[in-house]
Protein backbone atom coordinates (compact mmCIF):
# COMPACT_ATOMS: atom_id res chain seq x y z
CA UNK A 1 0.00 0.00 0.00
CA UNK A 2 1.79 3.51 -1.00
CA UNK A 3 2.48 5.55 1.56
CA UNK A 4 1.08 9.17 1.79
CA UNK A 5 2.64 12.38 3.26
CA UNK A 6 0.68 11.74 6.44
CA UNK A 7 2.48 8.86 7.05
CA UNK A 8 6.03 10.38 6.64
CA UNK A 9 4.97 13.05 9.04
CA UNK A 10 4.09 10.73 11.20
CA UNK A 11 7.27 8.59 11.18
CA UNK A 12 9.53 11.54 10.99
CA UNK A 13 7.95 12.66 14.55
CA UNK A 14 8.45 8.84 15.99
CA UNK A 15 11.95 8.85 14.53
CA UNK A 16 12.65 12.53 16.15
CA UNK A 17 12.92 14.02 12.81
CA UNK A 18 11.42 17.28 11.66
CA UNK A 19 10.24 17.05 7.32
CA UNK A 20 9.23 20.43 5.95
CA UNK A 21 6.29 20.29 3.93
CA UNK A 22 8.81 21.50 1.11
CA UNK A 23 10.64 18.25 1.40
CA UNK A 24 7.29 15.98 1.93
CA UNK A 25 6.39 15.53 -2.06
CA UNK A 26 10.27 13.97 -2.89
CA UNK A 27 10.56 11.95 0.20
CA UNK A 28 6.89 10.30 0.28
CA UNK A 29 7.95 9.47 -3.89
CA UNK A 30 11.44 8.04 -2.58
CA UNK A 31 9.68 6.20 -0.05
CA UNK A 32 7.24 4.48 -2.22
CA UNK A 33 9.98 4.13 -4.84
CA UNK A 34 12.11 1.74 -2.22
CA UNK A 35 9.04 0.19 -0.82
CA UNK A 36 7.64 -0.85 -4.05
CA UNK A 37 10.75 -3.43 -4.48
CA UNK A 38 9.95 -4.55 -0.86
CA UNK A 39 6.89 -6.38 -2.27
CA UNK A 40 8.61 -9.07 -3.43
CA UNK A 41 8.90 -10.50 0.16
CA UNK A 42 5.26 -10.71 -0.20
CA UNK A 43 5.58 -13.59 -2.71
CA UNK A 44 7.69 -15.81 -1.04
CA UNK A 45 6.28 -18.65 0.87
CA UNK A 46 7.83 -18.52 4.29
CA UNK A 47 5.73 -20.92 6.74
CA UNK A 48 7.03 -22.41 8.53
CA UNK A 49 10.50 -20.41 8.40
CA UNK A 50 12.13 -18.83 11.47
CA UNK A 51 13.37 -15.46 11.23
CA UNK A 52 17.00 -14.90 10.90
CA UNK A 53 17.88 -12.37 14.15
CA UNK A 54 21.52 -13.08 14.02
CA UNK A 55 23.75 -14.84 12.20
CA UNK A 56 24.16 -18.34 14.56
CA UNK A 57 24.69 -19.75 17.27
CA UNK A 58 28.08 -19.86 17.15
CA UNK A 59 28.36 -15.93 16.77
CA UNK A 60 26.14 -14.35 18.77
CA UNK A 61 26.53 -16.53 22.22
CA UNK A 62 24.50 -15.73 25.09
CA UNK A 63 26.61 -14.52 28.19
CA UNK A 64 26.06 -12.96 31.05
CA UNK A 65 25.59 -8.67 31.42
CA UNK A 66 28.69 -7.86 32.64
CA UNK A 67 31.92 -7.10 31.35
CA UNK A 68 35.60 -5.39 32.39
CA UNK A 69 35.48 -1.56 32.54
CA UNK A 70 35.70 0.42 29.85
CA UNK A 71 39.27 1.66 29.54
CA UNK A 72 38.80 5.23 29.11
CA UNK A 73 41.39 7.46 28.49
CA UNK A 74 40.32 10.23 30.93
CA UNK A 75 38.75 10.21 34.37
CA UNK A 76 35.12 10.42 34.46
CA UNK A 77 34.82 14.11 35.43
CA UNK A 78 36.21 15.37 32.32
CA UNK A 79 33.07 14.51 29.98
CA UNK A 80 31.21 16.59 31.98
CA UNK A 81 30.72 20.25 33.45
CA UNK A 82 29.68 18.04 36.49
CA UNK A 83 29.61 14.76 38.12
CA UNK A 84 27.39 13.99 41.62
CA UNK A 85 27.03 10.49 42.63
CA UNK A 86 29.20 8.85 39.61
CA UNK A 87 26.17 10.26 37.60
CA UNK A 88 27.25 13.10 34.92
CA UNK A 89 25.09 16.32 34.97
CA UNK A 90 24.38 18.36 32.13
CA UNK A 91 23.37 21.52 31.13
CA UNK A 92 19.64 22.22 31.99
CA UNK A 93 17.03 22.44 29.53
CA UNK A 94 14.26 25.41 30.01
CA UNK A 95 11.47 22.80 30.15
CA UNK A 96 13.07 21.29 33.33
CA UNK A 97 11.38 21.95 36.40
CA UNK A 98 13.57 23.65 39.05
CA UNK A 99 14.76 21.00 41.77
CA UNK A 100 15.82 23.76 43.74
CA UNK A 101 19.67 22.85 42.99
CA UNK A 102 22.03 24.34 41.11
CA UNK A 103 19.59 26.09 38.72
CA UNK A 104 22.50 25.28 35.74
CA UNK A 105 22.85 21.96 35.70
CA UNK A 106 20.73 18.88 35.75
CA UNK B 1 61.18 2.43 1.10
CA UNK B 2 61.51 3.31 4.24
CA UNK B 3 62.88 0.47 7.05
CA UNK B 4 62.48 2.61 10.02
CA UNK B 5 58.91 2.84 11.33
CA UNK B 6 59.60 6.33 11.79
CA UNK B 7 60.72 6.49 7.79
CA UNK B 8 57.24 4.96 6.44
CA UNK B 9 55.40 7.34 8.52
CA UNK B 10 57.13 10.12 7.05
CA UNK B 11 56.70 8.77 3.44
CA UNK B 12 52.66 8.03 4.40
CA UNK B 13 52.78 11.65 5.31
CA UNK B 14 54.51 12.92 2.09
CA UNK B 15 52.70 10.23 -0.28
CA UNK B 16 49.18 12.35 1.53
CA UNK B 17 50.27 15.39 1.07
CA UNK B 18 51.04 14.74 -2.64
CA UNK B 19 47.60 13.48 -3.22
CA UNK B 20 45.07 13.90 -0.79
CA UNK B 21 44.85 17.66 -0.05
CA UNK B 22 43.38 20.79 -2.03
CA UNK B 23 40.77 20.89 -4.67
CA UNK B 24 41.88 18.34 -6.44
CA UNK B 25 43.06 16.31 -3.57
CA UNK B 26 41.53 12.70 -3.55
CA UNK B 27 39.88 14.03 0.06
CA UNK B 28 40.44 10.46 1.24
CA UNK B 29 41.57 11.38 4.63
CA UNK B 30 39.67 13.78 7.10
CA UNK B 31 41.73 13.66 10.17
CA UNK B 32 45.42 13.34 11.24
CA UNK B 33 47.73 14.32 13.66
CA UNK B 34 51.50 13.88 12.53
CA UNK B 35 53.35 14.38 15.61
CA UNK B 36 51.08 11.81 17.54
CA UNK B 37 51.78 9.25 14.60
CA UNK B 38 55.81 10.06 14.74
CA UNK B 39 55.58 9.96 18.13
CA UNK B 40 54.59 6.14 17.79
CA UNK B 41 56.73 5.56 15.23
CA UNK B 42 59.67 6.68 17.63
CA UNK B 43 58.45 4.35 20.67
CA UNK B 44 57.81 1.45 18.16
CA UNK B 45 61.78 2.00 16.45
CA UNK B 46 62.41 1.75 20.20
CA UNK B 47 60.91 -1.60 20.29
CA UNK B 48 58.10 -0.81 21.80
CA UNK B 49 55.48 -3.53 20.14
CA UNK B 50 57.86 -5.60 17.96
CA UNK B 51 54.72 -7.13 16.27
CA UNK B 52 54.27 -8.50 12.70
CA UNK B 53 53.36 -5.09 11.56
CA UNK B 54 55.96 -3.42 13.27
CA UNK B 55 56.58 0.05 11.60
CA UNK B 56 53.22 -0.30 9.10
CA UNK B 57 51.54 2.90 8.64
CA UNK B 58 47.67 2.49 8.43
CA UNK B 59 44.58 4.24 8.61
CA UNK B 60 41.06 3.48 9.68
CA UNK B 61 37.23 4.39 8.59
CA UNK B 62 36.02 7.25 10.59
CA UNK B 63 33.34 5.30 11.78
CA UNK B 64 35.95 3.41 14.09
CA UNK B 65 36.76 4.93 17.32
CA UNK B 66 40.26 6.54 17.83
CA UNK B 67 41.40 8.42 21.03
CA UNK B 68 43.44 11.38 19.63
CA UNK B 69 41.54 11.96 16.31
CA UNK B 70 37.81 12.48 15.60
CA UNK B 71 35.43 10.09 14.67
CA UNK B 72 32.18 11.55 13.11
CA UNK B 73 31.34 8.54 10.81
CA UNK B 74 31.24 11.37 8.11
CA UNK B 75 28.47 13.17 10.00
CA UNK B 76 28.22 16.93 11.01
CA UNK B 77 25.85 15.18 13.84
CA UNK B 78 29.39 14.23 15.49
CA UNK B 79 31.57 16.64 13.99
CA UNK B 80 34.42 17.64 16.77
CA UNK B 81 33.35 14.02 18.92
CA UNK B 82 36.54 12.74 20.24
CA UNK B 83 35.75 9.63 21.29
CA UNK B 84 36.63 8.47 25.17
CA UNK B 85 37.87 5.18 24.36
CA UNK B 86 39.66 3.04 21.89
CA UNK B 87 38.41 0.82 19.31
CA UNK B 88 39.61 -3.11 19.80
CA UNK B 89 40.73 -3.47 16.42
CA UNK B 90 43.16 0.28 16.72
CA UNK B 91 44.38 -1.36 19.61
CA UNK B 92 45.38 -4.52 18.62
CA UNK B 93 46.74 -3.35 15.34
CA UNK B 94 48.68 -0.63 17.16
CA UNK B 95 49.89 -3.35 19.69
CA UNK B 96 51.16 -5.55 16.52
CA UNK B 97 53.54 -2.01 15.41
CA UNK B 98 51.52 -0.84 13.18
CA UNK B 99 50.94 3.22 13.46
CA UNK B 100 47.85 4.77 12.85
CA UNK B 101 48.18 7.96 10.38
CA UNK B 102 44.64 9.03 9.86
CA UNK B 103 41.21 8.67 9.89
CA UNK B 104 39.21 8.30 6.53
CA UNK B 105 36.36 9.81 4.68
CA UNK B 106 33.56 7.50 4.25
CA UNK B 107 29.94 7.82 3.29
CA UNK B 108 27.65 9.23 6.35
CA UNK B 109 26.94 6.58 9.27
CA UNK B 110 28.24 3.92 6.45
CA UNK B 111 25.52 4.64 4.47
CA UNK B 112 26.00 4.67 0.84
CA UNK B 113 27.97 2.87 -1.83
CA UNK B 114 29.90 5.50 -3.51
CA UNK B 115 30.74 7.92 -0.68
CA UNK B 116 29.02 10.81 -2.26
CA UNK B 117 27.04 10.81 1.12
CA UNK B 118 30.05 12.16 3.08
CA UNK B 119 29.15 15.59 4.92
CA UNK B 120 32.94 16.11 4.34
CA UNK B 121 32.87 15.99 0.55
CA UNK B 122 33.17 13.10 -1.97
CA UNK B 123 36.20 11.14 -2.11
CA UNK B 124 38.05 10.44 -5.45
CA UNK B 125 38.67 7.48 -7.48
CA UNK B 126 42.64 7.41 -7.42
CA UNK B 127 42.24 5.19 -10.50
CA UNK B 128 39.96 7.96 -12.60
CA UNK B 129 39.14 11.03 -10.75
CA UNK B 130 35.86 11.51 -12.47
CA UNK B 131 34.61 8.30 -10.93
CA UNK B 132 33.38 7.34 -7.65
CA UNK B 133 35.93 5.42 -5.27
CA UNK B 134 32.89 2.88 -4.19
CA UNK B 135 31.52 3.17 -0.56
CA UNK B 136 31.00 3.17 2.16
CA UNK B 137 34.78 2.68 2.92
CA UNK B 138 36.17 4.81 0.04
CA UNK B 139 38.37 7.02 1.56
CA UNK B 140 40.22 3.86 3.41
CA UNK B 141 39.91 1.72 -0.17
CA UNK B 142 41.15 5.22 -1.66
CA UNK B 143 44.10 5.68 0.74
CA UNK B 144 45.55 2.03 -0.35
CA UNK B 145 45.33 2.80 -4.35
CA UNK B 146 46.94 6.11 -3.80
CA UNK B 147 49.69 4.67 -2.06
CA UNK B 148 49.44 6.49 1.48
CA UNK B 149 49.15 3.16 3.30
CA UNK B 150 49.54 -0.76 2.48
CA UNK B 151 46.53 -1.70 5.25
CA UNK B 152 43.40 -0.03 5.99
CA UNK B 153 40.54 -0.60 8.26
CA UNK B 154 36.66 -0.38 6.82
CA UNK B 155 33.63 -1.86 7.89
CA UNK B 156 31.17 -4.12 5.89
CA UNK B 157 27.72 -3.59 6.21
CA UNK B 158 26.31 -4.94 2.87
CA UNK B 159 29.42 -4.62 0.73
CA UNK B 160 31.27 -1.34 2.22
CA UNK B 161 34.48 -2.75 1.92
CA UNK B 162 34.14 -5.64 -0.62
CA UNK B 163 32.70 -2.78 -3.30
CA UNK B 164 35.37 0.19 -2.82
CA UNK B 165 38.15 -2.48 -3.12
CA UNK B 166 37.23 -3.62 -6.74
CA UNK B 167 36.31 -0.17 -8.09
CA UNK B 168 39.92 0.95 -6.79
CA UNK B 169 41.73 -2.20 -7.90
CA UNK B 170 43.01 -3.45 -4.44
CA UNK B 171 42.31 -6.45 -1.93
CA UNK B 172 39.01 -5.98 0.57
CA UNK B 173 38.11 -8.63 2.99
CA UNK B 174 34.65 -9.11 4.71
CA UNK B 175 35.42 -11.78 7.77
CA UNK B 176 32.82 -13.89 8.79
CA UNK B 177 30.07 -11.64 11.62
CA UNK B 178 31.43 -12.59 14.81
CA UNK B 179 35.34 -12.79 13.64
CA UNK B 180 36.30 -9.76 14.73
CA UNK B 181 35.06 -7.68 17.63
CA UNK B 182 32.90 -4.33 16.87
CA UNK B 183 33.30 -2.93 20.10
CA UNK B 184 34.49 1.02 19.23
CA UNK B 185 32.76 0.33 15.80
CA UNK B 186 29.77 2.91 15.69
CA UNK B 187 27.09 0.45 15.22
CA UNK B 188 25.04 0.89 12.06
CA UNK B 189 22.86 -2.37 12.00
CA UNK B 190 24.19 -4.51 14.40
CA UNK B 191 23.46 -7.54 12.59
CA UNK B 192 25.62 -7.11 10.09
CA UNK B 193 28.03 -4.93 11.06
CA UNK B 194 31.72 -6.20 10.62
CA UNK B 195 35.31 -4.08 10.52
CA UNK B 196 37.21 -5.29 7.63
CA UNK B 197 40.61 -5.01 5.81
CA UNK B 198 42.07 -3.71 3.01
CA UNK B 199 45.44 -4.62 1.57
CA UNK B 200 47.74 -3.54 -1.53
CA UNK B 201 47.87 -7.67 -1.53
CA UNK B 202 46.13 -10.26 -0.53
CA UNK B 203 49.46 -11.06 1.93
CA UNK B 204 49.09 -7.19 3.55
CA UNK B 205 45.01 -8.22 4.22
CA UNK B 206 45.78 -11.31 5.40
CA UNK B 207 48.45 -10.27 7.93
CA UNK B 208 46.09 -7.07 8.92
CA UNK B 209 43.25 -9.66 9.66
CA UNK B 210 44.63 -12.16 11.65
CA UNK B 211 46.01 -9.39 13.80
CA UNK B 212 42.83 -8.08 14.98
CA UNK B 213 40.41 -11.24 14.31
CA UNK B 214 39.30 -13.02 17.65
CA UNK B 215 37.64 -13.38 20.45
CA UNK B 216 37.04 -9.59 22.91
CA UNK B 217 35.56 -9.76 25.99
CA UNK B 218 34.24 -6.30 24.96
CA UNK B 219 31.88 -8.01 21.80
CA UNK B 220 29.64 -10.04 22.99
CA UNK B 221 28.89 -10.87 19.45
CA UNK B 222 32.68 -11.75 19.09
CA UNK B 223 33.61 -15.58 18.31
CA UNK B 224 35.16 -17.80 20.64
CA UNK B 225 37.71 -19.24 17.30
CA UNK B 226 40.98 -19.82 16.76
CA UNK B 227 42.57 -17.76 14.86
CA UNK B 228 44.53 -19.36 11.99
CA UNK B 229 47.48 -18.24 10.42
CA UNK B 230 45.95 -16.99 7.24
CA UNK B 231 49.40 -15.26 5.50
CA UNK B 232 50.44 -18.88 5.76
CA UNK B 233 47.74 -19.73 3.33
CA UNK B 234 49.94 -18.49 0.54
CA UNK B 235 49.70 -21.18 -2.19
CA UNK B 236 49.56 -22.21 -5.97
CA UNK B 237 48.22 -25.37 -5.72
CA UNK B 238 44.12 -25.69 -5.27
CA UNK B 239 43.76 -29.52 -5.81
CA UNK B 240 41.04 -30.96 -3.71
CA UNK B 241 39.36 -27.14 -3.73
CA UNK B 242 35.74 -27.32 -5.15
CA UNK B 243 34.21 -23.95 -6.63
CA UNK B 244 31.00 -23.13 -6.91
CA UNK B 245 30.11 -20.63 -9.97
CA UNK B 246 26.29 -19.24 -8.55
CA UNK B 247 24.45 -18.76 -11.86
CA UNK B 248 22.39 -15.93 -10.22
CA UNK B 249 25.80 -13.92 -9.98
CA UNK B 250 25.99 -14.34 -13.65
CA UNK B 251 22.59 -12.89 -14.88
CA UNK B 252 21.95 -12.64 -18.85
CA UNK B 253 21.74 -8.64 -18.30
CA UNK B 254 25.37 -8.58 -16.84
CA UNK B 255 27.60 -6.96 -18.66
CA UNK B 256 29.25 -9.65 -20.99
CA UNK B 257 32.83 -7.82 -20.46
CA UNK B 258 32.84 -8.33 -16.94
CA UNK B 259 31.60 -12.08 -17.40
CA UNK B 260 34.16 -12.82 -19.38
CA UNK B 261 36.94 -11.10 -17.10
CA UNK B 262 35.22 -13.89 -14.25
CA UNK B 263 35.22 -16.92 -16.69
CA UNK B 264 38.78 -16.34 -17.33
CA UNK B 265 39.60 -15.85 -13.36
CA UNK B 266 38.00 -19.21 -12.70
CA UNK B 267 39.86 -20.59 -15.79
CA UNK B 268 43.42 -19.49 -14.06
CA UNK B 269 41.85 -21.22 -10.82
CA UNK B 270 40.91 -24.01 -12.38
CA UNK B 271 44.92 -24.13 -13.92
CA UNK B 272 45.28 -24.16 -10.09
CA UNK B 273 43.74 -27.85 -9.40
CA UNK B 274 40.18 -26.48 -8.46
CA UNK B 275 37.19 -27.52 -9.74
CA UNK B 276 34.87 -25.67 -11.02
CA UNK B 277 31.06 -26.41 -10.45
CA UNK B 278 28.14 -24.53 -11.39
CA UNK B 279 25.47 -24.08 -8.27
CA UNK B 280 22.50 -22.13 -6.93
CA UNK B 281 21.71 -19.95 -4.62
CA UNK B 282 18.01 -19.03 -5.41
CA UNK B 283 16.73 -16.33 -3.04
CA UNK B 284 20.20 -14.33 -4.35
CA UNK B 285 17.34 -11.67 -6.14
CA UNK B 286 15.70 -10.92 -3.15
CA UNK B 287 19.00 -10.02 -0.62
CA UNK B 288 18.61 -6.30 -1.30
CA UNK B 289 14.76 -5.62 -0.50
CA UNK B 290 15.72 -7.95 2.80
CA UNK B 291 18.81 -5.91 3.52
CA UNK B 292 17.20 -2.52 2.66
CA UNK B 293 14.59 -3.42 5.40
CA UNK B 294 16.49 -5.26 7.69
CA UNK B 295 20.06 -2.29 7.53
CA UNK B 296 17.45 1.14 8.28
CA UNK B 297 15.40 -0.91 10.85
CA UNK B 298 18.56 -1.61 13.20
CA UNK B 299 19.95 1.83 12.20
CA UNK B 300 16.75 3.56 13.36
CA UNK B 301 17.43 1.98 16.26
CA UNK B 302 21.16 2.68 16.94
CA UNK B 303 20.65 6.21 15.76
CA UNK B 304 18.15 6.77 17.90
CA UNK B 305 21.57 7.62 20.34
CA UNK B 306 22.36 10.66 18.23
CA UNK B 307 20.12 13.31 19.64
CA UNK B 308 22.34 16.33 21.14
CA UNK B 309 22.37 14.94 24.87
CA UNK B 310 25.73 12.49 24.42
CA UNK B 311 27.91 13.54 21.53
CA UNK B 312 28.20 16.10 18.95
CA UNK B 313 26.99 19.52 18.90
CA UNK B 314 23.75 20.44 20.47
CA UNK B 315 21.08 22.80 18.66
CA UNK B 316 19.11 25.36 20.59
CA UNK B 317 15.77 25.04 21.62
CA UNK B 318 13.10 25.59 24.09
CA UNK B 319 12.03 22.27 24.78
CA UNK B 320 13.93 19.32 24.80
CA UNK B 321 11.94 17.15 22.17
CA UNK B 322 12.33 20.56 19.85
CA UNK B 323 15.63 20.02 20.90
CA UNK B 324 15.91 16.77 19.73
CA UNK B 325 14.53 17.29 16.41
CA UNK B 326 16.32 20.41 15.67
CA UNK B 327 19.78 18.34 16.73
CA UNK B 328 18.69 15.63 14.44
CA UNK B 329 17.54 17.62 11.85
CA UNK B 330 20.72 19.62 10.95
CA UNK B 331 23.49 16.74 11.93
CA UNK B 332 21.65 13.94 9.37
CA UNK B 333 22.22 14.53 5.72
CA UNK B 334 19.73 13.49 3.32
CA UNK B 335 20.33 9.28 2.81
CA UNK B 336 20.65 8.79 6.39
CA UNK B 337 17.18 10.31 7.03
CA UNK B 338 15.77 8.72 4.28
CA UNK B 339 17.05 5.43 5.90
CA UNK B 340 15.93 6.37 9.54
CA UNK B 341 12.57 7.22 7.91
CA UNK B 342 12.61 3.92 6.04
CA UNK B 343 13.62 2.03 8.99
CA UNK B 344 10.99 3.51 11.59
CA UNK B 345 7.84 3.13 9.27
CA UNK B 346 9.24 -1.12 8.69
CA UNK B 347 9.03 -1.56 12.32
CA UNK B 348 6.29 0.98 12.92
CA UNK B 349 2.35 -0.55 14.11
CA UNK B 350 0.45 -2.25 11.19
CA UNK B 351 3.83 -2.94 9.16
CA UNK B 352 5.92 -4.86 10.82
CA UNK B 353 5.02 -8.49 9.98
CA UNK B 354 4.47 -7.52 6.23
CA UNK B 355 8.14 -5.87 6.03
CA UNK B 356 10.76 -6.48 8.74
CA UNK B 357 9.64 -10.09 10.50
CA UNK B 358 8.93 -11.25 6.44
CA UNK B 359 12.67 -9.91 6.21
CA UNK B 360 13.47 -11.84 9.03
CA UNK B 361 12.27 -15.20 7.36
CA UNK B 362 13.87 -14.71 4.11
CA UNK B 363 17.34 -13.86 5.20
CA UNK B 364 16.63 -17.40 6.70
CA UNK B 365 16.07 -18.35 3.37
CA UNK B 366 19.11 -16.71 1.94
CA UNK B 367 21.38 -18.21 4.49
CA UNK B 368 20.30 -21.67 4.12
CA UNK B 369 21.14 -21.53 0.20
CA UNK B 370 24.55 -20.69 1.63
CA UNK B 371 24.58 -23.51 4.37
CA UNK B 372 23.32 -26.19 1.46
CA UNK B 373 25.93 -25.11 -1.35
CA UNK B 374 28.44 -25.52 1.39
CA UNK B 375 27.17 -28.78 2.37
CA UNK B 376 26.87 -30.27 -0.79
CA UNK B 377 30.74 -30.40 -0.74
CA UNK B 378 31.67 -26.76 -2.60
CA UNK B 379 34.68 -25.10 -0.38
CA UNK B 380 34.39 -21.35 -2.17
CA UNK B 381 32.02 -19.63 -4.20
CA UNK B 382 33.09 -17.26 -7.21
CA UNK B 383 31.25 -14.38 -8.25
CA UNK B 384 31.79 -10.61 -9.36
CA UNK B 385 32.10 -8.58 -6.48
CA UNK B 386 30.08 -5.74 -8.06
CA UNK B 387 27.99 -5.92 -11.80
CA UNK B 388 29.99 -2.73 -13.19
CA UNK B 389 33.28 -1.04 -12.76
CA UNK B 390 33.37 2.84 -10.95
CA UNK B 391 30.89 5.00 -12.06
CA UNK B 392 30.60 8.89 -12.22
CA UNK B 393 29.69 11.29 -9.99
CA UNK B 394 25.91 11.66 -9.73
CA UNK B 395 25.33 8.64 -12.31
CA UNK B 396 22.99 7.40 -9.87
CA UNK B 397 20.34 9.82 -8.55
CA UNK B 398 17.62 7.45 -7.81
CA UNK B 399 17.87 5.79 -4.25
CA UNK B 400 17.40 2.34 -5.15
CA UNK B 401 19.48 1.81 -8.38
CA UNK B 402 22.10 3.14 -5.89
CA UNK B 403 21.40 0.23 -3.51
CA UNK B 404 21.90 -2.60 -6.20
CA UNK B 405 25.11 -1.81 -6.09
CA UNK B 406 25.50 -4.14 -3.32
CA UNK B 407 23.37 -7.13 -5.24
CA UNK B 408 26.45 -9.21 -4.96
CA UNK B 409 27.78 -8.34 -1.67
CA UNK B 410 24.42 -7.98 0.66
CA UNK B 411 23.98 -11.72 0.61
CA UNK B 412 27.05 -13.01 2.30
CA UNK B 413 26.18 -9.98 4.86
CA UNK B 414 22.93 -12.15 5.61
CA UNK B 415 23.77 -14.63 5.57
CA UNK B 416 27.09 -13.99 8.14
CA UNK B 417 29.98 -15.89 5.97
CA UNK B 418 33.57 -14.62 4.97
CA UNK B 419 34.42 -13.17 1.22
CA UNK B 420 37.46 -11.04 -0.22
CA UNK B 421 37.19 -9.24 -3.33
CA UNK B 422 40.43 -9.58 -5.39
CA UNK B 423 41.50 -7.71 -8.37
CA UNK B 424 40.90 -10.03 -11.64
CA UNK B 425 41.46 -6.94 -14.56
CA UNK B 426 39.54 -3.98 -15.76
CA UNK B 427 36.59 -2.62 -18.35
CA UNK B 428 38.01 0.17 -20.34
CA UNK B 429 40.89 1.04 -17.83
CA UNK B 430 38.92 0.58 -14.47
CA UNK B 431 39.35 -1.90 -12.55
CA UNK B 432 37.37 -4.80 -11.15
CA UNK B 433 37.40 -7.43 -8.93
CA UNK B 434 36.43 -10.90 -8.09
CA UNK B 435 34.80 -12.31 -5.08
CA UNK B 436 35.58 -15.32 -3.45
CA UNK B 437 33.00 -16.34 -0.72
CA UNK B 438 33.60 -19.00 2.07
CA UNK B 439 31.74 -21.05 5.14
CA UNK B 440 31.03 -19.71 8.20
CA UNK B 441 34.69 -19.17 9.46
CA UNK B 442 36.96 -20.66 7.06
CA UNK B 443 39.00 -17.58 6.32
CA UNK B 444 42.06 -19.78 6.08
CA UNK B 445 40.31 -21.05 2.79
CA UNK B 446 38.81 -18.01 1.29
CA UNK B 447 42.64 -16.34 1.66
CA UNK B 448 43.99 -19.86 0.00
CA UNK B 449 41.80 -18.83 -2.89
CA UNK B 450 42.66 -15.46 -2.89
CA UNK B 451 46.39 -16.04 -2.92
CA UNK B 452 46.30 -18.55 -5.99
CA UNK B 453 43.83 -15.98 -8.21
CA UNK B 454 46.35 -13.30 -7.21
CA UNK B 455 49.72 -15.25 -8.41
CA UNK B 456 48.06 -17.23 -11.25
CA UNK B 457 47.42 -13.23 -12.67
CA UNK B 458 50.67 -12.23 -11.83
CA UNK B 459 52.27 -15.33 -13.65
CA UNK B 460 49.67 -15.06 -16.52
CA UNK B 461 50.37 -11.08 -16.89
Amino acid sequence: MPIGPDDVRHVATLARLSVSESQLPELVAQLNGILAHMDALALVKTTGVIGTEGVGDSAMPLRMDIGPPIPLVHALDVFAPEVRDGFLLVPRLATHESTGDDESLE
Amino acid sequence: MSTSAVGAVRDAFERMAAVDAGPTGLNCILWTDEAHALAEAKAVDAGRAPGVLAGVPFVAKDNIATTHLQTTCGSRILEGYVSPYEATVITRLRDAGAVLVGKTNCDEFAMGSSNEFSAWGPVLNPVDRTRVPGGSSGGSAASVAAGIVRIALGSETGGSVRQPASYCGIVGVKPTYGRVSRFGLVAFASSLDQVGVFGATVSDAARSLEVIAGRDVRDATSADCPVEPYHAAATSDLAGVVIGRPREYFPSSLDARMARRCDAALELLRSRGAEVRDVSLPHTDLAIPVYYIIAPAEASSNLARFDGVRYGPRAQADSLREMYEETRTRGFGPEVTRRILLGTYVLSAGYYDAYYKKAQEVRTLIARDFHEVFDSGVHLLFTPTTPTPAFEFGAKSDPYEMYLNDIFTATANLAGVPAISVPIGDIDGLPIGGQLIARHFDEQTMFRGAFALEAARSEAA
